[in-house]
């Protein structure tokens, strides 16, 4: 992996709803408040996926969704990060068993870090993203 | 060395490298601080002013992705051409009391051509992606180029036609433009004139980059990048660049055109502190430019519409324009100010 620094100090971040409640999205949008401004770490929302380096996905993944989710993520530039938001992402949640599921997410795509909460708390998605700066720090040590 | 056609081709290729590395850095930093000061105006921290040369670094640490669908020479070339003729404008205007690479060659009317480049740059690109939303972000970029080349255009002459109308020999020159501040020349009705043209040219320079409220080729919520929706990593840096670039190159004609003064001639220093005492105050004056014509517009603003960026440039703008040329006209005819 080619993991630098500023890699990690300029993570623009790529939104995608699976078939969310949109209560999660609120939470995502609340993030980039002035309250919260995550611009003083780089990380900006972008608009297409090929400008992006972490794909934040909401949402139990719809039937409908699964392809569109997997064409996203085929569509990310390398190094990228996948962040699951919510807890219908790791488990279905209230959706759990549903015969319109193909999620959860993890079954779909590969996730790097996961988000609990219905919806998570705004600290706790910049959390997430203080984890994902972890990881791909630890990455950065092992590979060089 | 040997003079080709009457250049030297040492000093040309010198000063082209160091005008292309400083131009990137100036660039970069002037989009740093526009982050930081937008960011300080809504209420935000905001990230570092080094923030774009990480995001540049980032983006030339990823994959560079070409879609199926795309012309692949086209889509490549077109960031490469879009950055080359952005650094190529610079190479005409003077940075403080350092006369251009090409100072004897081409004159202002051929720096307002060289603007339109890097923006077709970005349309050949944006078409050659494959990609509906890039389509229809390059529609939109050549319909803003459309509506505000005609108030850049009248802002332009109304300068070199003033400075004309006092006797000044070659007044499209950008020598000349630079050396005889067009506020010396005119007179009252000639002074307002030339304050509604500044005005008009710092509207026209947040269309010209592609900022808010003209953002519309990109788009980020509709379009969802517009023109630049499937660049990725390399390709994508050197749009960033570009636009750095284009930034510096858009404030350096303004300061040109309305604010060239230098302070080395009021202060007893020796060559070359003059020289740095030039370039800094030059520096001073593109940031007061970037600072009110990109930062302030873009923090209270929303995006305009497409219709609306015709309605606003072709209608209010030019109409704004004319009047200050109107004025400046006027301003000759009533015979104020320096007059031959």
């Amino acid at each position: 992996m080619r993991l630098s620094p500023s890699f990690n100090r300029s993570l623009w971040v790529f939104h995608f709803n699976s078939g969310s409640c949109n209560g999660c999205d609120i939470e995502i949008v609340a993030i980039l408040t002035p309250r919260y401004d995550p611009e003083r770490f780089g990380v900006r929302l972008v608009g297409s996926p090929k400008h992006a380096d972490v794909l934040l996905v909401t949402g139990p993944v719809t039937h409908d969704m699964t392809s569109r989710l997997q064409r996203v993520y085929e569509q990310m530039p390398d190094p990228k990060v996948v962040m699951c938001i919510g807890t219908c992402g790791q488990s279905g949640g209230v959706f759990y068993d549903s015969y319109n599921l193909d999620g959860p997410v993890g079954e779909v795509i590969p996730v790097d870090v996961y988000v609990p909460g219905c919806p998570p708390r705004p600290e706790a998605i910049i959390d997430g993203v203080v984890k994902a700066i972890a990881k791909l720090e630890r990455l950065e040590g092992e590979s060089s | 060395m040997i003079p080709v056609f009457g250049i030297d081709p040492l000093q040309v290729v010198g000063g082209t490298i160091a005008v292309a590395v400083l131009g990137v850095l100036a660039g970069l930093v002037f989009l740093g601080i526009d982050r930081k000061v937008t960011a300080h105006m809504q209420a935000r921290i905001g990230p570092p002013i080094r923030q774009p040369f990480r995001d540049v670094r980032k983006l030339l640490c990823k994959d560079s992705i070409v879609p199926e669908n795309a012309i692949p020479w086209l889509f490549n070339a077109a960031p490469i051409v879009a950055l080359a003729s952005a650094i190529v404008i610079l190479l005409y205007l003077p940075a403080g009391s350092i006369a251009p690479v090409f100072g004897g060659y081409g004159d202002i009317i051929l720096v307002m051509y060289l603007l339109t480049v890097p923006a077709l740059a970005m349309v050949a690109g944006g078409f050659a992606s494959g990609s509906p939303y890039a389509t229809v972000g390059s529609q939109r970029e050549m319909v803003t180029m459309i509506s505000y080349e005609f108030p850049l255009a009248i802002a332009i002459i109304a300068v070199a036609w003033r400075l004309a109308a006092a006797g000044i020999a070659d007044p499209f020159s950008i020598a000349t433009i630079a050396a005889n501040p067009v506020w010396s020349v005119v007179g009252p009705l000639g002074f307002a004139g030339c304050l509604i043209l500044l005005v008009v040219l710092a509207w026209v320079t947040p269309a010209e980059l592609s900022r808010i409220p003209c953002d519309t080729p990109e788009a980020e919520t509709e379009l969802a990048g517009g023109l630049l929706v499937e660049y990725s990593g390399r390709n994508l840096a050197l749009f960033y660049l570009a636009s750095g670039v284009k930034t510096v190159a858009m404030a350096s004609l303004a300061v040109a055109l309305f604010l060239p003064w230098n302070i080395s001639g009021y202060l007893a220093l020796p060559p070359a502190a003059g020289y740095a005492a030039d370039i800094a105050f030059f520096l001073l004056k593109m940031l007061v430019v970037v600072f009110f014509s990109v930062s302030v517009i873009r923090v209270g603003m929303a995006r305009f519409r497409i219709t609306h960026v015709v309605s606003v440039y072709w209608g209010y703008l030019a109409g704004l324009g004319l009047l200050g040329l109107l004025l400046v006209v006027l301003d000759v005819a009533f015979g104020a100010g320096v007059i031959a």
